[in-house]
């Protein structure tokens, strides 16, 4: 079983002292410019168009650097941003209902269960009324009252109304705001875009990120990009579970070998669960949809009182229901965080009193919001959300309650980086939700594309100039022997991969790794579990590299080499996750483990020995890795334990 | 359900393709498409066939990248991407036509693969509001009337899939061309670039090779947002008011 050892703690340096609300401020002043007339000499590489990558790639390119940039999908407005609905916040206090940064910064702390970093949270605040200005002087249809002015709504459990939307598709709108942006840089020449081309390396030369090797997945060619700086946008892990409401193709491959190379990568474990997805329907399942949050505000949920009970909804007589919800915590009811709502279903479940096919969903029901509203209302505010449902389950949401159930959402955890979004490999950048920096354990609502956009507008932009700025760049030799083993080394794992000609497909490998996740290191955790997992996760692995199966060659289209390639990488990153899992004895936020739990089932901190970024670092094939913890202090917000009853 | 799915094969853009018949067994009514292609490649695999190449992503119907004509409409028979078909839409026994996005400037890569990259160099023509990073006014400065906030955004819901060409038989890329036009030159952040913007963007459709307009109206009928068959008349007249005025001349 994979093991590991502590090692040196580390700290971010870069963050200024002072008082917080001023550190962003000092930290921009005291940063190194680049002259304009010199940025256009450095090539700086992009991975990822999403609204991280894609805000990047924009504002490095206004600033007059030249641009490298890659997606694997055919355009870089398809990336998995384009996926999010409910809405982005902003501490713009445009309602004037209280909201302020500091309320912002406050709320975030907190919500990520006091495991992120107090500097970084406020700077994240701060920037955030800025990136609606931005998006809106792009064009951005945000939502509007009747006067003309943009509309906000509140989101995820807070109190304020600060999350500015555009109908249910906000990720759609700001990722082609960003899109726009990039493809006018690339009409006036300062942006090389690659699309259909898969980072699958990193190119460290001096101690220094210099490079990627990347693929064209529509020839297969393997194609060697220098560059001074790199920077990942490349998205979060929610797939290595198989089943989540990520895209299809949303991967670790990029962020895994960046780790392999000396990056370190932190709190793999965080993982978030959203309670409202549609439930599977079978074995062929290859995603699961999210039905937006903003459900619970006016849905029921309940499931049947009595186990096994598999009378139709409708036929359950009121008083043989059980809203769970609302039985156990009166003054929040539907409307807990994520988290506990998603662990109240899975133990409805657990017992027997789940509904629909494999008693995996309770019902979210409207019928009183429907007596209460009239059906217009109610299909006025959720209409889209009631067809999407109907479309893909045959079952009409004003007849019959919908039937949900939790799903993989969202990582929390990524490649390690300091206040300069920077990793632990100089000139190697992590953006958006590839880092692992602002939400701590636990993500609110509508914060993740706020992050990505203050990352790739504002922040980055920043500290790279910094980063340019203080070092030399000697050229690099594209034969350079460096370069020569990153190119060899990928090759030979294609070629291997397409080699073994196996009996079992990728996607069975995937699937079961995915389940083995889930089961394991899924919405709660154990010792024993988690134990299971490390011991299967390497005998899969090995399974895998013996019996996979990958049609067709490495010089053309060729899906599934691409496929095997993320599965292989999935299946590495799978166990650090999991070991990651097992050390954090304590649970908070997204991570709960069934140990450790209060009186009444929430989850139960332990500060004194857990206040703490953990941070592992890579030492080889068979080796174990080595934990280094970021101390995390709270001079602003005080430690609590949070209480939703 | 037992089907077969009569489907488009071409190893590489400059191949012959055809039309190849594979019996899928088990189809479960609740499936969407894709998972039935899935299902269908697994198999293939298995038996050393080379699986069926297609785009997806979000599975969603967000993301724009799937698309495919089933049995010789854009997108298959219910209105909206082919992620977000089922299979209960299809019969036991039925034979089900899937081919590529046909049309001139839509090369195929493979299979049902096609490349679509004119879009976004027509996006690059114009598609665009020119503000750097820093320099936007507070978001509050500028107030939109809802009716226009709400017609610009009916017209940025496009999701550049490319069903609006596949199914017009000219070829023409007017509808996602319109949508754009008219998403941003209705706002009051696009007014500075209003008559270049419609100029550019016209022009590199036509560099593109799509074809003209002849109001035959399938665009709309296929797109799975609904985007208005209004929005190509109302990319008509700001081309004509752009041709007039003084300043899109100068472009
Ligand atoms: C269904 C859903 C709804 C959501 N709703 C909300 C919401 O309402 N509000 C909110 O704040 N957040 C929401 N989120 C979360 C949010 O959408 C994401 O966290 C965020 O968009 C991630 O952006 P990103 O730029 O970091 O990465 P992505 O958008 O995932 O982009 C990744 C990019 O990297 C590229 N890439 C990846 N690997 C490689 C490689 N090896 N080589 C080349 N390119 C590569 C991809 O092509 C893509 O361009 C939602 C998420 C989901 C799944
Ligand atoms: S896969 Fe994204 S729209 Fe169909």
């Amino acid at each position: 079983m994979l093991d590991y050892r502590v090692g040196e703690p580390i700290a971010d340096t870069k963050a200024p002292e002072g008082p917080i609300g001023e550190r962003w401020s000092t930290r921009k002043f005291e940063a190194k410019l680049v002259n304009p007339s010199n940025r256009r000499k450095h090539k700086v590489i992009v991975v990822g168009t999403g609204l991280a990558g894609g805000s990047a790639g924009a504002t490095l390119a206004e600033q007059g650097y030249h641009v490298i940039q890659f997606c694997f999908q055919d355009s870089p407005r398809r990336a998995h941003s384009v996926a999010a609905q409910g809405g982005i916040n902003a501490a713009k206090n445009y309602r004037n209902d209280g909201d302020s940064v500091y309320r912002l910064f406050y709320d975030t702390v907190k919500g990520g269960d006091f495991r992120s970093r107090e500097s970084n949270v406020h700077r994240l605040a701060e920037v955030s009324v800025q990136i609606i200005d931005q998006c809106v002087a792009q064009g951005v249809p945000f939502a509007r009252e009747y006067g003309g002015l943009l509309d906000t709504r509140s989101f995820g459990g807070v109190q304020v109304q600060r999350t500015f939307y555009a109908r249910g598709q906000t990720g759609q709108q700001l990722l082609i705001g960003a899109y726009q942006a990039l493809e006018r840089q690339i009409d006036e020449g300062n942006i090389e875009l690659h699309t259909r081309t898969e980072m699958l390396d990193l190119i460290v030369i001096d101690g220094k990120a210099r490079g990627i090797v990347a693929r064209d997945l529509t020839t297969g060619k393997l194609t060697t990009y220098l560059a001074d700086a790199v920077v990942l946008a490349t998205g979060g892990y929610g797939n290595v579970f198989y089943l989540s409401t990520n895209a299809k193709g949303s991967n670790a491959s990029a962020i895994w070998r960046a780790h392999k190379r000396g990056a370190y990568m932190a709190n793999p474990c965080y993982t978030q669960i959203h309670p409202t997805c549609i439930p599977r329907s079978g074995d062929y399942q290859s995603k699961l949809t999210l039905m937006s949050e903003s459900l619970r505000n006016d849905g029921r949920i309940w499931t049947p009182k009595r186990e096994g009970d598999d009378r139709p909804a409708n036929e359950i007589p009121e008083e043989e229901r059980d809203y769970y919800l609302e039985r156990q915590y009166p003054s929040f009811g539907n409307l807990v965080p994520r988290d506990i709502a998603s662990r109240a279903a899975k133990t409805q479940c657990d017992i027997g009193k789940g509904v629909g096919p494999g008693g995996l969903g309770v019902y979210l029901d409207f019928a009183d919001a429907i007596a209460r509203m009239g059906q217009p209302a109610v299909e006025a505010k959720y209409g889209n959300l009631f067809d999407m449902y109907q479309r893909i389950t045959a079952e009409n949401p004003y007849k019959v309650p919908m039937r949900i159930y939790p799903a993989i959402h969202y990582t929390m955890g990524g490649l390690w980086v300091d206040y300069d979004l920077q990793t632990t490999i100089p000139g190697l950048f992590a953006i958006g939700e590839a880092n692992f920096s602002d939400h701590g354990a636990n993500r609110l609502g509508a914060s993740a594309l706020m992050q990505g956009l203050a990352d790739g507008y504002f922040i980055l932009p920043t500290t790279l100039n910094h980063y340019i700025a203080s070092n030399k760049f000697p050229d690099v030799d594209a034969a350079d022997p460096a370069v020569a083993e990153v190119e060899t080394g990928v090759q030979e794992r294609l070629e291997k991969l397409l080699s073994i000609n196996g009996t079992r497909t990728a996607d069975s490998f995937h699937r079961e790794l995915g389940t083995l996740m889930w089961d394991y290191a899924g919405m709660s955790r154990n010792d024993g579990g988690l134990r299971k997992a490390l011991d299967r996760i390497p005998e899969l692995r090995e399974e895998f590299w013996r019996s996979v199966k990958v049609p067709g060659t490495g010089f053309a289209l060729n899906q599934q080499l691409e496929k095997a390639n993320r599965v292989a990488d999935f299946l590495e990153f799978g166990e650090l996750l999991v070991l990651d899992a097992l050390v954090r004895e304590e649970s908070a936020g997204g991570h709960f483990r069934e140990e450790h739990q209060d009186s009444d089932g929430e989850a139960a901190r332990d500060d004194e020995n857990f206040a703490h970024v953990a941070a592992w670092e890579y030492c080889g094939p068979g080796e174990n890795p080595v934990l280094h913890k970021e101390a995390l202090e709270f001079d602003y917000v005080h430690l609590t334990q949070r209480s939703y009853a | 359900m037992k089907i077969t799915v009569r489907v488009w094969r071409q190893p590489s853009p400059d191949e012959a393709g055809r039309m190849v018949d594979y019996p899928v067994d088990d189809v479960a009514e609740d499936m969407s498409f894709l998972e039935m292609l899935d299902v269908l490649n697994e198999q293939l695999i298995l038996d050393d066939e080379d699986p069926i190449s297609f785009d997806h992503d979000c599975r969603e119907g967000i993301c724009g990248s799937c698309g495919m004509v089933i049995n010789g409409q854009a997108h298959g028979p219910v209105k909206t991407t082919v992620c977000q078909l089922h299979m209960r839409e299809f019969r036991d026994g039925d034979t089900i036509e899937v081919e590529p996005w046909r049309a001139g400037p839509f090369k195929i890569l493979k299979d049902l693969v096609v490349d679509r990259s004119s879009f976004d160099r027509i996006i690059q023509a114009g598609g665009y509001v020119s503000v750097n990073t820093g320099a936007a006014p507070d978001a509050a400065s500028v107030s939109v009337p809802k009716a226009d906030a709400d017609l610009a955004f009916e017209n940025a819901t496009c999701i550049s899939c490319g069903a609006c060409v596949a199914a017009c038989p000219n070829g023409a890329a007017m509808l996602f061309t319109s949508a754009k036009v008219t998403h941003l030159n209705l706002l009051p952040q696009g007014q500075p670039e209003r008559e270049n913007r419609v100029l550019r963007m016209v022009q590199a459709m036509d560099d593109e090779g799509f074809g003209g307009c002849t109001n035959v109206g399938q665009c709309t009928q296929v797109c799975p947002k609904g985007i208005p068959f209004d929005s190509i008349m109302n990319m008509n007249r700001e081309y004509l008011r752009a041709v007039k005025s003084s300043r899109g001349n100068q472009g």
